[in-house]
């Protein structure tokens, strides 16, 4: 990626060049990308990409190697740009002896709140998080659906204008995800910037207007869903033959035809229908035992596959 | 952003019970047992108790008896206790020996017949002379010699006419003869020593038995209604602050384990702010357990607490900050929470042992108890003692209260270099 340009008022977020190594491991690798007022901007890639690490950068727990990164134009590492980030981190970083509202209360008051404010701000969030009947309740007795909203309520407590959620969702059931996506997509009614990151191809497309994918501590992509589909595919569609064979004579004739073997399946990129017919005329001639075939618009997840040779979730 | 940190953490160990019950009444009653097996006694060894077999039944031998019934650190038996009520005879020498192996008393005496013809054994040694036995459990080795050393000394007390008279016989002996005037005069204070004795007018032990008059008296603590416990109060207090100290820093490796440390950082509390916060909690929580150990002391056994109260304070808050920055320094070493609780188990244990937490350091050796000098108990429990056993003004405590600040400054800020590694990743 290049140097970002434009005028940084502009930019709630800007990062230019910045890396982070850990040892041998390049855990960001040269990054450069910006977040425009009221944007939410997924990144999406695999565990181990370097999400994490780029947003521990952001919010100052990270010390860069190279690279510059500013809040509203103030320097990441200032006390402005502590001010105006909130930070929901991938752990449920609360305290659990404490009651919903007490730890509200406490990480209100590390920010600096205090009084008639501090109470506001913690009825506040309470009641973006839906859990205002639960303020009395201790962490350690909440559902695991509870701590996640409560953690991403933690994390609004002093009203930032730019959010970085890192994998908000982790390991709770479909129903308090779907409660967690309206608790974002009421911050996008109201403006707030917000970077996202994931390795769920869905939540991306759905609470994201930008995606940035990232693997290996680079982003090989970014655009909105439908850019990164068109730039990767153009018009064509997938197709999946599922084979009864060795890996091996699969990924064989799969590289002969021009396609990519994913262990005992071949995909194929295709421009029309009909072409299914000569794919499965050249598997049975290769003598390979057809199990199923399947036809599929790409998505993200084809769009990641198709940039890294990966699956998302590998 | 001191306070908040307090705060947070008082809710926090409220609703931790175990902290809780670890923190308060763990060490009250460890202080109890302490307390009730070393504070409630008059003196450190207890009486030994010694069988008495006397075969000579003379009048020798009765005084000899008389003048051992009579020595205060001994419990001199000559029959078994009664069975069901029922008087059970003398001890015979053989019946004292079967006592002796099966333990009821770690020495007897068996006084032979024909002792009282010729009790005093200085002079020429004759095999024929009749010797008192002595029957001794050799698991005991204070007992016996101290049994001999005793009866030498009764000896001297309770019979001085005898050893007059014996004295005489050898100086006559080996000296020449006396004069009539001479032998006149020394038979006058023979019979005056002879007729005291029979009289009971001289005791064991007292002024008039003694070779050198002894007025012993009590210099430190002479007034103390129960001296051993604010030593105790103060040992075990100290050790179990340390314990709750390190235990309560542990909350830091908990919460960088969680990810809390993290999201408290990234607001508007900086790494010094959280520890000196931490430090200041860890401290209160100290000196209240300190408060309650005195408390606990005043009000169950006596000790005198209201009137050293500014002494108190002082080495309490000292003590309290000292055991505080220990807890943060060795939390800022451990990678994890079953690292400081061992680590910490390791060396408050040996740091409780050698600073005379377990045991008096001025029972210890010398070396040792210059090694205790390292350890923060040794300093603590010296100002307590100088404050409520020997009742030093408050300005006599300055080299504790220096020491004990001086390791809390210097630990605390190692544990802040050390906690550099949370700070970022």
């Amino acid at each position: 990626m290049g140097q970002l340009s434009g005028n940084s008022q502009a930019w709630p977020l800007r990062i230019d060049s910045l890396v982070k190594r850990f040892g041998q491991v390049t855990a960001v690798d040269s990054i450069s990308i910006g977040v425009q007022s009221g944007e939410c901007l997924g990144l999406l890639g695999p565990n181990g990409a370097g999400k994490s690490t780029l947003i521990r950068s952001i919010v100052g727990r990270v010390i860069p190697d190279a690279g510059s990164i500013s809040i509203f134009s103030a320097p990441g590492d200032s006390m402005a740009a502590r001010m105006a980030i909130g930070w929901i981190p991938q752990e449920l970083a609360l305290y659990p002896r404490l009651t919903c509202y007490e730890n509200l209360q406490s990480f209100g008051r590390y920010h600096g709140l205090n009084g008639g404010w501090l109470e506001q701000a913690v009825a506040r969030c309470l009641d973006w998080a839906t859990l205002t009947d639960r303020q009395g309740e201790l962490v350690k007795n909440l559902s695991g659906g509870m701590k996640r909203r409560l953690n991403m309520a933690a994390g609004m407590i002093h009203q930032p204008k730019l959010m970085l959620m890192d994998e908000p969702t982790v390991g709770v059931d479909p129903q308090s995800r779907n409660h967690i996506f309206e608790m974002i997509e009421q911050l996008r009614r109201q403006g707030i910037s917000i970077i996202y990151t994931t390795h769920y191809m869905e939540e991306a497309e759905r609470l994201c207007d930008r995606i940035a994918i990232i693997d290996h501590g680079k982003i090989i992509a970014q655009g909105t869903s439908a850019e990164l589909v068109h730039s990767a595919f153009g018009s064509r569609s997938q197709v999946m033959a599922r084979f009864q064979a060795p890996n091996e004579r699969v990924a064989a004739w799969a590289a002969e035809r021009g396609g990519r073997a994913v262990e005992n399946s071949a995909e194929f990129t295709i421009e029309r229908s009909t072409e299914i017919a000569g794919i499965l005329e050249s598997s049975a001639k290769a003598g390979l035992d057809l199990v199923d075939v399947s036809l599929r618009k790409p998505n993200l997840e084809s769009v990641f596959l198709h940039l890294t040779g990966r699956e998302l979730r590998d | 952003m001191i306070l908040p940190i307090i705060r947070t953490a008082v809710v926090a160990l409220r609703r931790d019970r175990g902290a809780l019950t670890l923190s308060f009444v763990l060490p009250v009653v460890f202080f109890s047992i302490f307390a009730v097996i070393f504070g409630g006694r008059r003196s450190t060894t207890p009486r030994i108790t010694v069988l008495v077999v006397d075969e000579d039944h003379s009048r020798v031998s009765e005084r000899l008896v008389r003048g051992l019934k009579g020595e205060g650190s001994l419990e001199v038996k000559t029959r078994p206790e009664p069975v069901k009520g029922v008087e059970q005879s003398e001890y015979t020498a053989a019946t004292a020996e079967v006592a002796v192996k099966e333990g009821a008393a770690p020495v007897a005496l068996v006084i032979p017949h024909g002792f009282g013809d010729d009790p005093i054994a200085f002079g020429p040694q004759d095999a024929n002379r009749p010797t008192i036995q002595l029957l001794e459990d050799s698991s005991d080795r204070v007992a016996p010699q101290m049994i001999t050393g005793l009866l030498q000394k009764v000896a001297m007390t309770s019979m001085p006419d005898l050893m007059a008279e014996q004295g005489s016989k050898y100086f006559e002996q080996f000296a020449g003869g006396l004069t009539p005037e001479q032998r006149n005069r020394l038979n006058q204070g023979i019979q005056y020593l002879n007729e005291r004795e029979e009289s009971g007018a001289s005791a064991a032990g007292s002024d008039g038995g003694s070779i050198v008059a002894i007025n012993a008296q009590a210099v430190v603590g002479k007034n103390k209604k129960n001296p051993m416990v604010s030593f105790y109060a103060a040992a075990i207090g100290v050790m179990f602050l340390l314990f709750t100290a390190s235990g309560a820093a542990g909350a830091l490796l908990d919460e960088a384990e969680s990810g809390t440390l993290d999201r408290v950082l990234s607001s508007h509390v900086t790494m010094t702010s959280l520890m000196l916060g931490k430090l200041t909690y860890n401290a209160i929580l100290a000196f209240a357990q300190l408060v309650l150990m005195f408390l606990w002391g005043w009000a169950v056994f006596k000790l005198d607490f209201w009137s050293h109260i500014p002494g108190f304070v002082v080495m309490g808050v000292s003590t309290a900050i000292a055991v505080s920055a220990f807890g943060m320094l060795l939390a800022s070493i451990c990678q994890t929470r079953a690292q400081l609780g061992a680590l910490s188990t390791l060396v408050i244990l040996i740091m409780s042992s050698i600073g005379g937490s377990m045991f008096p350091r001025f029972l210890m050796p010398a070396a040792m108890q210059k090694a205790g000098l390292l350890t923060i108990n040794a300093w603590a429990i010296d100002g307590f003692t100088k404050v409520f056993w020997r009742d030093e003004p408050l300005s006599n405590l300055w080299p504790q209260v220096l020491v004990l600040l001086g390791i809390a400054v210097t630990f605390f800020l190692f544990a802040r270099r050390l906690a550099r590694r949370w700070e970022y990743t």
